[in-house]
C-alpha cells in the first residue's frame, strides 16, 4: 500500500532515478534523438531528395501549382483497382484526419467548423470545385487554400484509399 | 519542415493590402469612428444602412450573409487580416474608391475570377499576380442576393471590445477571499488550542496551591524502575520489537527500491504548452491525426510542426472563454503558446507565409522503455486494436500531460493475460486459433495464452 502511494502520488516535472542506466539507455540512436553527429543535432531528417521509400510508392510529378492542380483534375486517376479498394479502411483514415473538418458526411461540417474553430471548409458537392479523383488526391498530396498538405499523414496508397471514400461522400451528397 | 515550409510559400506580397485606416481619408466611417467612439454601435448602424440602400441595388442582410461568408468565403478570407486571399472589411466601399468598380464587377470576379483574369480585366489581373496566382474559386450558385448578403457582412463596422475583464477580477476576489477563509479557520483553531492549553495549566496550578495549602502531599511517583529499564530487561518485548521495526524498515526499503525507475505521474514542463484537453477532449481530434505513425511504426510519431500548422494556420488565436480560462486556471497565455510554435515553424502572420527561420521544438520524452525492452505502437494500435487511453490514461482531460501507466514488466504481463485476442477475420490463423483454443479449453484466446509471455517477445 505505501508502495502504491509512493508512486501514484509522485507526479513530478522530474523523472526518477534509475537503476544501472547502461540497460536503459540505448546505444544506437533513438527516434527524435538529439546527437551531434546530425545536423543542428536535430535526428528528425527529411529524407534526402529524391529518394523512393520502399513498397513501389512511385514518385509524384504533378507541381503544386494552379496549372498543376488542373492537370490532375484533368488526367490523374486512380491506380487503385475495385479489388483494392477498401471502402471501411478508407472510410477509418477519412474520420481520422479529414473529418475533423470536412465532416463525417463530407458536407463542411466537422467538429471544428462546427465549434467555429476554423471556417470556410466546403462541401464536396460545391459546383464551383467540381472535384475529381485527381483533384482530390493532389489537394491531399499539397493542400490547398488553408488546408495544409497530408502527404506525411498518410502513404500513396492511403491517399487513394482516401479519395475513393471521398468520391463516395461526393456521390452520396448529390444523390 | 523545410520541404513543407517551401510548398507553403508561394506566394509573395508586393504591396501589403493597405489597412483601412490608412488609405480612405474620404471615407466618412473613418472620421466618425475615430472622434466619436462611444457612439459606434449606433452610427455603425446608420451607416451600415446607408451604405447598403446608396451602393446596391438589393439591400444585404448581413445575419444571413455571415452564415454564408463563412460557409463559402471564411476558408481564404478574414474581414480584417490576410489569409490565402485579401482581408475583407469593406470591401465594396474601398473598391469603389480606390479603382472604380462596382457590383457588377464584383459579381463577375466572385462567380467567376479565372475568367476576368483570362479576358485581360486590368484589376483583376493586379490582384491575381499580388496573390502569385491563387486563383479565387469560382462561385457560380451565389444568386445577386447572396453577394448583396455578403457584402452587407463585410462592411459592418469592427465589433468594438467592451473589454471581460471584470469577470476576470470577479474570479480572483472569489478565489482570494478562500484562501484567506480557509486560513482564517486554521488561525482560529490554532488560537482555540493554545487557549485551551493554557487553561489546562492554570487549573493544574490551582489544584496544586488547594493541595498545598490543605496539606496534601502530591502523590510521589513509584521508586520501582523506570519504564525504559524494565522494557530492556525484559527480552522477550525487546526482541518483539527489534523483529517489528526490521519488518516495518524492510517493507518501507522494499516500497522503495521497487520504485526505482517507474515514472509513473512524470509531468514534465514542456517547450510550448500543448493542452491534449483542448485538442483531443473539447476539439475531439483523434489522437492519430497528429500521431499519425502510431499506425504504422514502432514509434508513436511526435508531431512535425507542419501538421500544427495544418489547422494553425487559420486557428491564430484561442476562443476569448478559452483565454480567459487558460490564465485564470492554468495561469497559460495559450495566443502567447501559439506565437512560440509560429517562431519555431517559422511563420510569418502579418505576410501569411513561411520565413524559413525554423528552429526544432525540443519536447521533453515522457514515457521511456528501458533499451532492454521491445514495445510495438503499430502491433498494439493496428493490429490489436488496443485505444490509445488503455495505456496512455485519459489523455483528453489532461492539461498537462502525465504519464498514466507504470510501465513496469508486471503491467504488461497482466494486460497480455487479461486481454482477449481478436481472432476474427483473420483467415490466415483461423487454424492455428481454433487448435490453441482447444489446447488451454477456451473460447477467447488471451494474448499470454498465444506466447505473449515469452520472454524472447520483448528482449532480445
Amino acid at each position: 500500500m505505501v508502495f502504491a502511494t509512493v508512486v501514484a502520488c509522485k507526479k513530478d516535472t522530474r523523472p526518477n532515478y534509475q537503476f544501472m542506466p547502461n540497460m536503459y539507455e540505448p546505444v544506437p540512436y533513438e527516434a527524435y534523438q538529439e546527437a551531434s553527429v546530425f545536423p543542428n543535432g536535430v535526428e528528425a531528417m527529411l529524407p534526402a531528395e529524391g529518394s523512393i521509400p520502399r513498397g513501389g510508392h512511385m514518385p509524384f510529378e504533378i507541381e503544386n501549382t494552379t496549372e498543376g492542380y488542373e492537370l490532375a483534375k484533368a488526367t490523374l486517376k486512380s491506380p487503385l483497382d475495385s479489388m483494392k479498394i477498401d471502402a471501411n479502411r478508407g472510410k477509418e483514415l477519412y474520420d481520422i484526419y479529414c473529418g475533423i473538418c470536412h465532416g463525417n458526411k463530407g458536407k463542411g461540417q466537422g467538429k471544428l467548423v462546427k465549434r467555429e474553430k476554423i471556417l470556410g471548409v466546403p462541401s464536396y458537392d460545391d459546383a464551383g470545385r467540381a472535384i475529381t479523383e485527381g483533384s482530390i488526391y493532389h489537394t491531399i498530396y499539397y493542400g490547398k487554400n488553408a488546408m495544409g498538405s497530408y502527404a506525411n499523414q498518410l502513404n500513396e496508397e492511403e491517399r487513394w484509399q482516401v479519395v475513393d471514400y471521398v468520391l463516395k461522400l461526393k456521390a452520396d451528397l448529390e444523390k | 519542415m523545410r520541404f513543407y515550409s517551401r510548398i507553403f510559400t508561394n506566394f509573395t506580397l508586393k504591396k501589403p493590402y493597405q489597412s483601412l485606416e490608412d488609405n480612405s481619408t474620404k471615407n466618412m466611417i473613418q472620421v466618425i469612428y475615430r472622434q466619436l467612439t462611444s457612439k459606434i454601435p449606433f452610427l455603425g448602424l446608420v451607416i451600415l444602412l446607408t451604405f447598403s440602400t446608396s451602393l446596391t441595388a438589393q439591400e444585404g442582410d448581413p445575419a444571413k450573409g455571415k452564415t454564408l461568408f463563412n460557409t463559402n468565403c471564411a476558408a481564404c478570407h478574414n474581414l480584417d487580416r490576410k489569409m490565402t486571399g485579401p482581408a475583407l472589411r469593406n470591401v465594396q466601399a474601398r473598391l469603389e474608391d480606390e479603382h472604380g468598380l462596382d457590383i457588377d464587377w464584383m459579381r463577375s470576379w466572385i462567380r467567376n475570377s479565372a475568367g476576368m483574369v483570362k479576358a485581360g480585366d486590368a484589376y483583376a489581373n493586379q490582384i491575381y499576380t499580388e496573390y502569385s496566382g491563387t486563383a479565387m474559386t469560382a462561385f457560380p450558385q451565389l444568386s445577386d442576393q447572396d453577394i448583396a448578403d455578403i457584402l452587407a457582412y463585410t462592411a459592418e463596422p469592427l465589433p468594438v471590445d467592451d473589454g471581460g475583464d471584470d469577470d476576470k477580477d470577479d474570479d480572483d476576489k472569489a478565489a482570494g477571499t478562500d484562501g484567506v477563509s480557509n486560513q482564517l479557520i486554521l488561525g482560529a483553531l490554532a488560537i482555540l488550542f493554545c487557549l485551551l492549553a493554557m487553561a489546562l495549566i492554570l487549573v493544574r496550578k490551582t489544584l496544586n496551591r488547594f493541595a498545598e495549602e490543605k496539606g496534601i502531599e502530591a502523590v510521589k511517583e513509584d521508586k520501582s524502575l523506570p519504564l525504559w529499564k524494565a522494557f530492556v530487561q525484559n527480552q522477550f518485548l525487546v526482541l518483539v520489537t527489534a523483529i517489528f521495526f526490521l519488518l516495518a524498515s524492510a517493507y518501507f526499503v522494499y516500497g522503495y527500491l521497487s520504485q526505482i525507475g517507474v515514472d509513473q505521474g512524470y509531468e514534465p514542463v514542456q517547450p510550448i504548452h500543448f493542452s491534449h484537453r483542448i485538442h483531443a477532449g473539447d476539439n475531439g481530434i483523434d489522437c492519430k491525426y497528429c500521431h499519425s505513425s502510431a499506425r504504422v511504426s514502432k514509434t508513436s510519431g511526435i508531431p512535425s510542426l507542419n501538421i500544427c500548422m495544418n489547422c494553425h494556420k487559420s486557428v491564430y488565436e484561442v476562443a476569448a472563454d478559452t483565454h480567459k480560462e487558460g490564465l485564470n486556471e492554468y495561469g497559460i497565455d495559450y495566443n502567447a503558446e501559439i506565437k512560440k510554435l509560429y517562431a519555431a515553424a517559422g511563420w510569418d502572420d502579418v505576410e501569411q507565409k513561411y520565413t524559413g527561420d525554423s528552429k526544432p521544438v525540443k519536447w521533453v520524452r515522457i514515457h521511456n522503455l528501458p533499451d532492454f525492452a521491445y514495445f510495438n505502437h503499430s502491433q498494439h494500435v493496428e493490429v490489436a486494436g488496443v485505444q490509445c487511453q488503455t495505456c496512455h490514461g485519459p489523455v483528453e482531460e489532461m492539461e498537462v500531460m502525465y504519464q498514466h501507466a507504470p510501465l513496469t514488466m508486471g503491467w504488461c504481463i497482466n494486460c497480455h493475460r487479461e486481454t482477449n485476442v481478436r481472432v476474427e477475420d483473420n483467415a490466415y490463423y483461423t487454424k492455428i486459433h481454433e487448435e490453441l483454443s482447444k489446447k488451454y479449453g477456451v473460447d477467447k484466446l488471451t494474448a499470454a495464452q498465444m506466447g505473449g509471455l515469452e520472454c524472447g517477445k520483448c528482449h532480445y
